[in-house]
């Protein structure tokens, strides 16, 4: 059940040809006190490619894409970016302190390299024109997260970095946002790396799926990885049904997590049957449930 | 010599006597209306990014700038402006550790560089060193060219504001973004730093170590409840600082209160007042 990890990844390159490379990362390890989050991680992000990094909450996510986008210190290891690269950013959240007034178009005029033209355009593609003049403050999380997106876009971007793009969006802005995001791609030519702790949600949307885990458990192309035993490992459960994922915390220890495999229903997605499963059981945040 | 001629002379000596005064008056108030002007915008990110302790520190430790100025006989204004930059430059990075708390950091290097500095001036004993004024600030005793500095620190001020605007309020709203998007942000940390220390020297003139950051946080708090954008609310505290310079001058002439105190004291009232009014039209709004 619990290969080794080093040879278990999937390898599967989507393209004999190799494409440009817009970002390489080798060896990156970072930790807090003493306690590692992330262990020699190597990646690279081909152009034009839509790569999806994924795993449960508090695997590290996060802080590898800080390390990627250079905003996070590393123990070790090295991030080549092309020379000149430019990077549009949505953060996960983004708390503005009150005392600062600001409209959302003044928060959009932030972006460097921006242009009122290209303001306007993505605000309407975004539906967003209607806010420009309100104050950021008592926007709704779905406004919010399509303000951050067309500040990522202002940047006229090579790489497009979303952190968790679903967070206080609804379920049909989700989708909406998920078909949109291939679409700027496509007209803007650039690259999308993208976190998530859906893969349901990403499949259709993902050249490339980074499994994640404190390292990378395994990589390659979605139909791929969903049946890998390590992404299986990491994903007992729908991600969505359980609440309790946020019990999944980055102490746990791989070999101790008790899993349970069943097949579910896959209600929203029938492409990713495959990956539905069930788990019978909960996680506790220390990991004491051995086996 | 007739007596018809006598009122003419007295009205013509009285007009130089008044012309004197006003004269008098004029350098204090412009130097206050440029050190407001600088004050207005510094001020607004002292209140964005939550630094008021960070410029209450700068302050209190100018008085060891000053000390080592009047020890090295050197012009105190330049030796105010080098030691603020530098207590500045090294209070930045002091923020970064983790051993230690920011606040109890700063309050140490406050309230330490304030004993060193009136321990020190305490050896002085061969120059006169008027303590007061520089606990409560100085201003009707500003000269041609301590103004000029001002003028010409207050220039480079505005300038290096204008010109770094947008990029400093991106580093304000979200260091992340700004860094992602290019922007170096330890640049521009280090041009706010620097900026504050020199508007923290020179506002301590007018105010005193201990009110400095009174004039920096009052008016930018005055203005926040009635601004839409990050540049509207600096140029509006700017305003307010210097209708407090205004109000505060005119109330140390007739009633002869010390002008430092006096000009807090007028911020504070504009504060009150808008702080009231807002909550007032807002009432009107919404009933």
């Amino acid at each position: 059940m619990q290969p080794p990890l080093e040879s278990s990844a999937v390898q599967h390159t989507e393209s004999r040809s190799e494409p440009a490379l817009v970002l390489e990362a080798q060896g990156i390890n970072v930790s807090y006190r003493r306690r590692p989050v992330l262990t020699d991680i190597s990646l690279s992000l081909a152009e034009g490619l839509i790569t999806t990094i994924i795993g449960p909450n508090g695997c590290g996510k996060s802080t590898l894409m800080r390390v990627l986008l250079g905003i996070e210190r590393t123990d070790s290891g090295n991030v080549w970016r092309q020379p000149g690269l430019r990077i549009g950013y949505m953060p996960q959240k983004l708390n503005l302190d009150d005392r600062l007034p600001l409209t959302v178009a003044g928060f959009l005029k932030l972006a460097a390299r921006m242009t009122l033209e290209d303001m306007a355009y993505w605000a309407e593609r975004l539906d967003i024109d209607r806010l420009l003049n309100r104050s950021v403050h008592n926007l709704s999380g779905g406004e919010w997260q399509r303000v951050l997106l067309v500040r990522a876009l202002l940047v006229r971007p090579q790489l497009l970095v979303l952190d968790e793009p679903l967070q206080g969006v609804d379920i049909q802005g989700q989708s909406e946002l998920y078909q949109l995001i291939p679409k700027i791609r496509n007209e803007l030519g650039c690259s999308v790396l993208m976190v998530s702790h859906d893969l349901h949600h990403v499949m259709a949307a993902t050249d490339r799926v980074i499994c994640l885990n404190g390292r990378i458990c395994c990589s390659g192309h979605p139909d791929h990885v969903s049946v890998d035993p390590n992404y299986l490992d990491l994903f007992p459960s729908h991600p969505q049904s359980v609440s309790g994922i946020a019990h999944y915390t980055h102490r746990h220890n791989r070999s101790q997590v008790p899993i349970d495999l069943a097949n579910a229903v896959c209600n929203v997605n029938s492409s990713c049957q495959q990956m539905q499963t069930e788990a019978s059981h909960t996680i506790s945040g220390d990991s004491s449930v051995g086996q | 010599m007739s007596a018809s001629e006598l009122p003419i002379i007295s009205s013509l000596f009285s007009l130089l006597i008044s012309l004197e005064i006003a004269a008098w008056w004029l350098m204090p108030l412009l130097s206050g209306c440029i050190l407001a002007t600088m004050a207005g915008p510094l001020g607004s990110f002292v209140v964005w990014r939550r630094m008021a302790f960070f410029g209450d520190t700068l302050a209190h430790g100018a008085l060891l700038g000053i000390t080592f100025g009047v020890l090295l006989e050197l012009n105190v204004t330049l030796a105010l402006i080098v030691s603020s930059i530098v207590l500045a430059l090294i209070l930045l990075p002091l923020q970064q550790q983790r051993a230690i708390p920011a606040d109890a950091i700063l309050s140490i290097i406050a309230h330490g560089s304030l004993a060193i500095g009136l321990v020190a001036l305490s050896f002085a004993n061969h120059i006169r060193v008027d303590l007061m004024g520089y606990l409560f600030g100085d201003l009707l005793s500003i000269q041609w060219p301590q103004m000029l500095l001002l003028l010409g620190v207050g220039t480079v001020v505005v300038a290096l504001l204008i010109w770094q605007w947008s990029g400093l309020v991106a580093v304000t709203v979200s260091p992340e973004l700004a860094a992602s998007e290019g922007r170096s942000v330890f640049w521009l940390n280090l041009l706010l730093v620097i900026l504050l220390a020199m508007v923290v020297a020179m506002t301590m003139k007018i105010v005193g170590i201990l009110l400095t950051s009174a004039l920096l946080i009052i008016p930018a708090s005055s203005s926040r409840p009635w601004a839409s954008s990050p540049a509207s609310m600096a140029l509006m505290a700017s305003l307010v600082g210097i209708i407090a310079v205004m109000g505060g001058m005119l109330a140390s002439y007739y009633w002869d209160t010390p002008a430092g105190p006096s000009i807090v004291v007028s911020a504070l009232l504009i504060f009150v007042v808008s702080i009231f009014g807002r909550a007032v039209s807002s009432q009107l709004r919404w009933s």
